[in-house]
């Protein structure tokens, strides 16, 4: 996508920027102690806490990849709203109250409560690790992706502009910084997408979205001579070559110098070439979008409908619609979405993103990115059964999110915080839907990354509101990282140094190590979102629910509900599910992609590990506590 | 289990409350897993449309957001009544003793 800097937006950037910081130094001067850096000394009013709890959730996936996934593969994305949701079911049904009963600050501390155990606080502290740095990659390429529009930044410089910030943050203050933050942020979230989906109902749905100063491209279509299955001519264009890929043509044409690609398509015997976009990158290193440089601007933001219908009538635009009117317009209607696929041209890598109309039935339904019609293969109906059960069971299990659980005094205020919680999120994702749909129809999408679909949605809309929610948005990064962060280095200082390795660590000590730490960690986040540009954050945070739900969920359950689990059986289970999960993501479809051996030849097809790894972690818990039962176990004593 | 060690009222809330919990934890599960079935084995069945226009895929699928919700407020409803009940009972036993 090509951006212009937007002088508004920056300003209200550097605003909300400074505000963050500002509040973090603020509070962080206030503290003094390890428990305060970690935990924020139990002081936090569980409102406060509710939201920030929000807030903590509500992270890059949830704004940025639902919204995006819903406007590229509709109801699929909003598979993920639903299981982030009744993941809190879980969370606040079998687990919040019990690990307030057991805990001090962080995962391990209430896994090891009953044990006191070296193996459990090794094997605890490493999964806190590995599912933060998974939970910090989306968040780190959602920065990215939002720099780029905002400041016409490249992505890494997004992505080491976020890393920096949340380091200066947790490196000065810590958990209480944070939980204020995220709870200003979580409270704006919630308030701009009312805003934004209040935009999207008033307008209704048109055929030419875009306004007179922003007009949406007119895709155009030609009509082509064809013999055999080869183009012959095009009036007004020159032929080039043809090329086939995945049972899909795709025609390169030339006119006045510029090379253009365009999809072959054949409906009822009659053939047309329909335009798509294109960005070549020749062996030379140069980029050409749509044949011409990125100074030409020649490169265009998808997403509409080509049909709208209203009761059985088709019309060009429906005025403002009511919520129920405008999901039921669009499955009566249809949708043109970009696809992408990619060619080599002699010399040069070609992306093409090729249209594809679709019906708004099929739209409005599952199926698109997980397919499970029932012509469906069993592989990608297991896909989706493991993504599921990896977003049903992964919430209780991430360790950032537990570490709200102390914040608060009682488990009383424990519980009515993962209330509000619950409802704050539950009518955010509500939302997320309107806004996803709205950003699919109205012209506004990034081929190259579907990340930006909500913020472009609110471009679309005025300077603003785009400035605010890309502020905000960026703050959600800041704050999210800023506690996954502060997670990862209490496993690091708090769990390993401290008690695995028995370095008896003073206070002081303490702090300093976690914030080296943190820095260590913030680092590493870094190089990681750099690497996974342009795949979708929510796709990419499923996987950490996945490795959460395996290695800790478990672990947790059967601590709570089982009292035979030993210890043994515990960190066996951590490992296990570690273990487990990490084989099939690192060798994944989308993991081999990355490597440059091709999706299509990795070594099977689930995307989501969960269904195999949760089962393994569950099985092994259970098997090592009946071999290695617990022997001189340490009653539990409540304080 | 959860072992609360103050009184033994106190120690029957925290069952109470655990029993709730994993009931309700039930009942969500098993709309949560039907959807998922409907997914896999009927899938066509979503299409159909049910309310106002909309399938049943978004009926469902927005009425599992709400469900939760209702979910966790009728949790803490009980929860604070068994809580508020033990405290009553315990108060009660005091003045007694006095």
């Amino acid at each position: 996508m090509i951006y212009d800097i937007s002088i508004t937006a920056l300003i209200f950037f550097c605003i909300f920027v400074g505000l963050v910081l500002g509040l973090s130094f603020y509070f962080g001067r206030k503290k003094s102690d390890s428990s305060s850096y970690y935990a924020a000394g139990g002081q936090i009013h569980w409102a406060v806490n509710g939201i920030a709890f929000a807030g903590d959730y509500l992270s890059a996936a949830s704004f940025l990849g639902i919204c995006g996934m819903i406007a590229i593969a509709g109801f699929d994305g909003f598979l993920y709203a639903i299981g982030f949701l009744a993941g809190w079911i879980v969370a606040l049904f079998l687990i919040a109250e019990p690990f307030k009963r057991l805990g001090k600050y962080t995962f391990t501390d209430a896994l090891n409560a009953k044990f006191n155990s070296r193996a459990i606080t090794l094997a605890a502290s490493v999964s806190t690790l590995i599912i933060s740095v998974f939970y910090l990659i989306p968040q780190m390429v959602g920065a990215g992706d939002l720099v780029m529009p905002l400041l016409s930044l490249p992505h890494w410089a997004g992505v080491i502009l976020v890393g920096a910030i949340v380091i200066a943050i947790v490196a000065s203050a810590g958990m209480a910084s944070t939980t204020y933050v995220q709870f200003l942020k979580g409270g704006l979230l919630i308030i701009l997408s009312i805003i934004l989906t209040a935009y999207i109902l008033k307008n209704g749905l048109t055929l030419s979205p875009g306004g007179k100063d922003n007009p949406y491209h007119k895709f155009i279509t030609l009509t082509p001579q064809v013999e055999g299955d080869q183009v012959t001519a095009v009036p007004h264009w020159e032929v080039v070559s043809q090329q086939t890929v995945a049972n899909k043509t795709f025609v390169k044409l030339s006119q006045n110098g510029v090379e253009r690609w365009f999809y072959l398509t054949d409906k009822d015997g009659k053939q047309s070439l329909k335009e798509t976009l294109t960005i070549v990158q020749k062996a030379n290193g140069e980029k050409l979008y749509n044949g011409e440089t990125k100074d030409k601007r020649k490169f265009y933001q998808v997403g509409h409908l080509s049909k709208i219908v209203v009761n059985g009538k088709e019309v060009e635009r429906t005025g403002a619609v009511g919520p129920f009117e405008f999901l039921s317009t669009i499955k009566e209607s249809e949708v043109v979405r970009f696809l992408q696929t990619k060619v080599t041209d002699g010399t040069d890598q070609v992306a093409i993103y090729y249209p594809e109309n679709i019906a708004g039935a099929k739209f409005m339904l599952p199926g698109l990115k997980y397919k499970i019609g029932s012509d469906a293969s069993l592989w990608s109906k297991l896909d989706f059964v493991s993504l599921m059960l990896a977003l049903f069971l992964g919430t209780a299990a991430l360790p950032h999110i537990l570490i709200r659980y102390y914040t608060v005094k009682t488990p009383r205020d424990a519980r009515k915080s993962t209330i509000l919680a619950i409802a704050a999120i539950g009518g955010f994702y509500i939302l997320t839907l309107f806004i996803g749909l709205g950003a699919g129809v109205n012209g506004v999408l990034d081929v190259e990354s579907s990340n930006m679909a909500a913020p472009l949605l609110a471009k679309a809309f005025g300077a603003v509101l785009f400035s605010i929610i890309s502020a905000v948005a960026f703050a959600t990064v800041l704050g999210t990282v800023a506690g996954l962060i502060v997670a990862s280095s209490g496993a690091i200082a708090h769990d390993f140094i401290d008690i695995y390795l028995k370095k008896n660590l003073t206070d002081d000590k303490k702090v300093k190590v976690g914030k080296i730490a943190a820095v260590v960690v913030g680092v590493f986040a870094i190089l990681l979102g750099m690497a996974f540009k342009g795949i979708n954050v929510s796709f990419l945070v499923g996987w950490a629910f996945a490795i959460a739900a395996s290695a800790n969920l478990p672990a947790i359950l059967f601590l709570l509900f089982w009292k035979r689990t030993s210890s043994t059986g515990i960190s066996a289970s951590i490992v296990v599910g570690i273990v487990a999960s990490l084989a099939i993501i690192l060798t994944s479809p989308t993991m081999w992609d990355k490597y440059g051996l091709g999706a299509e030849n990795s070594m099977h097809q689930m995307e989501n590990p969960a269904l195999i790894s949760f089962p393994l972690a569950v099985l092994t818990v259970y098997v090592f506590s009946i071999l290695y039962p617990k022997k001189g176990v340490k009653e539990l004593t409540n304080n | 289990m959860h072992v609360n060690s103050t009184t033994e009222e106190r120690e029957i809330v925290t069952r109470q409350k655990s029993k709730l919990g994993v009931r309700l934890f039930f009942i969500y599960l098993i709309c949560y897993a039907g959807f998922v079935a409907l997914g896999v084995f009927n899938y066509e069945l979503l299409s159909t449309t049910v309310f106002s226009g909309l399938n049943l895929a978004v009926v469902y699928g927005i009425g599992l957001i709400v469900f939760a919700v209702i979910m966790g407020i009728i949790y803490n409803y009980y929860c604070t009544k068994y809580e508020d009940d033990a405290e009553k009972a315990d108060a009660l036993t005091k003045e007694e003793a006095r």
